[in-house]
């Protein structure tokens, strides 16, 4: 269903501008949705915590961090 | 006429309804601080007004208890007038809640807050375009400073004899979380200018702050200064204040004789009085204090960023730093902080946890006893002991209770200068339920030990406790001041003293039985007051819960540090 260029929002690069397509977790989708994250919003990775820490990123405006486990089940294309 | 507050968290709701209302919300720059909602009566241009403040929420679309509340009170109760508190300075995000109010046929009055922030960034917002094409008032607030607050109540009370006229459909299905979202995104394209943006020192914070080594420089820095100011402003009180308070007791109960029975009482009850001031003034208030204003700079959630992939080695994300680090002051206000975690499970486990911390009580007893009569290298030992214990406990925890929350979800909001009224009233704030709820228990026991006291029925309790005792190589009469200890933590110090009849420790009690003892006081029930606020937090059953962890930690704890000590000492 997830296009192939698509990849996990945790393997995009620093400085990276991606587009958000999809959740793979229904409880982290549920969320995500609830803070107001939805496909087809734009990102860019701020910055990364080190030692597998959360990353921060900038979406519409306002920064959030968003712990691997998180960013692991967003899936997201080159945007 | 009733109006009720709503908005996304941290969009400045509870600064409104403090504002208007007096200090009686906790407000943070950091997002949960509502959790019950609150509801105060206002004079607005003549008439009083029941005004409520709503706990922050994202969308009527109920996922927790605290939505669901929210979606249940605007739908149920008589709300005259709904007023959305936006924030301007997001706008596109606040108006996806704006746009599912218009669907409740309510009277509905839109906020834009922190106008002033918005200005900062640059943003020009056209607020009558806004207003034309949702149909309903838009006004501009700045309620950290009160501006707007009083045109935006007044024009809430017209409206509230109208019918609400809107409704405007966009062509949308307002009921759509999707559809609302881009439909916000469009209005806040149209409606929102972007103009030249004033950089400043905020801005380039971060740089430092969540810098992957720096940060972690600054962060102990910020802490230890943290530390050193509380603590100083602690000790700096609590000597000349213990002074005056136990002039005072001799004062009240000299007179009617200190080996009376009523004397006794009288004695064991100002004690607790006592024990209250004596933990609110030197410990509560300062840390209390720092607190807020790390809270409202913004600083806290940078700290849940940094430390969020530490945390999940035992079991709980970044947010539940907070309560460890206030528990080395005192356990009480990290307990409460437990308030800011979503997941009932990560609150229960951050409690638990943190009261194992060894607050500045505990800290005395390890001075008085492994650092005075053992040396420095032992007591820095036990602390390094006590972390490692915390972190082994948290991962046999999560093994019982799994990892449930998908992890770090976590708005990171600008850097704020706090105002002090706000960190004073927040700190008063809690204070306030401090002295309502643990208070009056800590003197009651304290009153109801000094009777069993006088009947020598106290020495029972060296007997209950032998089974502890014994195990753990300790004396018999060490078991009294381990129950003196649950009210406060020194306690146990000063009536281990009365127990043994010499203050000199070290003669009566070999290396190995004084450093047992410590590791168990370290780790074992939590005072009084600490149990208060558990119960509060998190119920009767969770506060008999931790406490019955803790006596389980603390006898493992303090079995294996016999052992270790027993070689080495």
């Amino acid at each position: 269903m997830l296009r192939e260029a698509s990849m996990r929002l945790v393997d995009a690069k620093l400085g990276d501008v991606v587009r958000v397509v999809g959740f793979t977790g229904r409880k982290v989708k549920a969320k995500l949705l609830l803070v107001g994250l939805y496909p087809g919003d734009r990102l860019q990775v701020l910055r990364e915590a080190p030692l597998g820490g959360p990353l921060l990123v900038a979406v519409g405006g306002r920064q959030m961090a968003l712990g691997r486990g998180v960013a692991e089940k967003i899936m997201v294309e080159a945007g | 006429m009733k109006f009720a507050l709503i908005g996304r968290p941290n969009c400045g709701k509870s600064t409104l309804f403090n504002q208007v209302a007096g200090y009686k919300a906790e407000t943070g720059n950091f997002h949960g601080t509502t959790v019950t909602f609150l509801e105060s009566k206002v004079r607005v241009a003549g008439e009083v007004v029941e005004l409520v403040d709503l706990p922050g929420t994202y969308t009527l679309e109920a996922s927790n208890p605290a939505e669901l509340e929210v979606a249940r009170y605007l739908t149920r109760r008589d709300v005259d007038v709904i007023i959305n508190v936006a924030d301007a300075s997001h706008l596109s995000q606040s108006l996806e809640l704006t746009l599912e109010l218009l669907a409740v046929r309510r009277p509905l009055v839109v906020a834009l807050n922190m106008m002033d922030e918005a200005a900062r960034l640059g943003l020009r917002i056209n607020g009558p375009g806004l207003e034309k094409i949702l149909g309903v008032p838009v006004l501009p607030l700045v309620a950290s400073k009160g501006r707007g607050v009083r045109s935006l109540f007044v024009t809430a009370s017209q409206k509230a004899h109208c019918e609400p006229d809107y409704l405007r459909r966009f062509g949308i299905d307002l009921s759509d979380g999707l559809m609302r979202h881009r439909a916000a995104e469009k209005l806040a394209g149209e409606f929102v200018a972007q103009g030249e943006r004033r950089l400043n020192w905020r801005d380039r914070l971060d740089d430092l702050l969540l810098h992957p080594f720096w940060g972690y420089a600054a962060l102990l820095v910020i802490l230890l200064g943290f530390f050193t100011v509380v603590y100083g402003v602690g000790r700096l009180i609590e000597p000349p204040l213990l002074t005056i308070l136990d002039k005072l007791a001799i004062a009240l109960v000299g007179p009617i004789g200190l080996k009376s029975f009523l004397g006794t009482v009288l004695n064991g009850t100002v004690q607790g009085i006592t024990a209250g001031i004596a933990i609110v003034l030197p410990y509560l208030l300062p840390f209390l204090l720092g607190l807020g204003l790390l809270e409202d700079i913004g600083y806290l959630p940078r700290v849940a960023f940094l430390m969020d992939a530490l945390m999940h080695r035992i079991g709980l994300h970044g947010k539940a730093i907070v309560p460890f680090i206030l528990g080395y002051g005192c356990n009480v206000p990290a307990v409460m902080s437990t308030r800011t975690l979503e997941e009932p499970r990560d609150r229960w486990m951050a409690a638990a946890l943190a009261t194992l911390v060894p607050c500045a009580a505990r800290l005395s007893v390890v001075f008085g006893l492994v650092a005075f009569y053992l040396g420095p290298l032992p007591a820095l030992f036990l602390y390094l002991f006590n972390l490692f214990v915390i972190a082994l406990t948290g991962r046999i925890l999560t093994r019982l209770l799994p990892e449930d929350s998908p992890g770090l979800i976590l708005e990171m909001p600008p850097y704020r200068v706090p105002t002090l009224k706000t960190v004073f009233g927040k700190a008063w704030f809690r204070i306030r339920e401090f002295v309502i709820e643990a208070w009056p228990v800590l003197i009651a026991g304290s009153a109801v030990l000094a009777a069993l006291n006088y009947f020598n029925v106290a020495g029972i309790f060296n007997l209950l406790v032998r089974p502890i005792t014994w195990i753990l190589g300790l004396p018999y009469a060490t078991g009294l001041p381990l129950i003196f200890g649950i009210l406060r933590k020194e306690l146990s110090l000063v009536m281990l003293g009365q127990a043994l009849g010499t203050m000199d420790f070290g003669a009566v009690m070999t290396h190995v039985q004084l450093f047992t003892f410590t590791v168990f006081v370290v780790f074992y029930v939590p005072c009084l007051a600490t149990l208060m606020v558990l119960r509060r937090e998190l119920g009767t059953k969770g506060m008999l819960w931790i406490t019955g962890l803790t006596v389980v930690v603390a006898l493992v704890a303090a079995l294996a540090a016999r052992g270790v000590a027993t070689v080495v000492f």
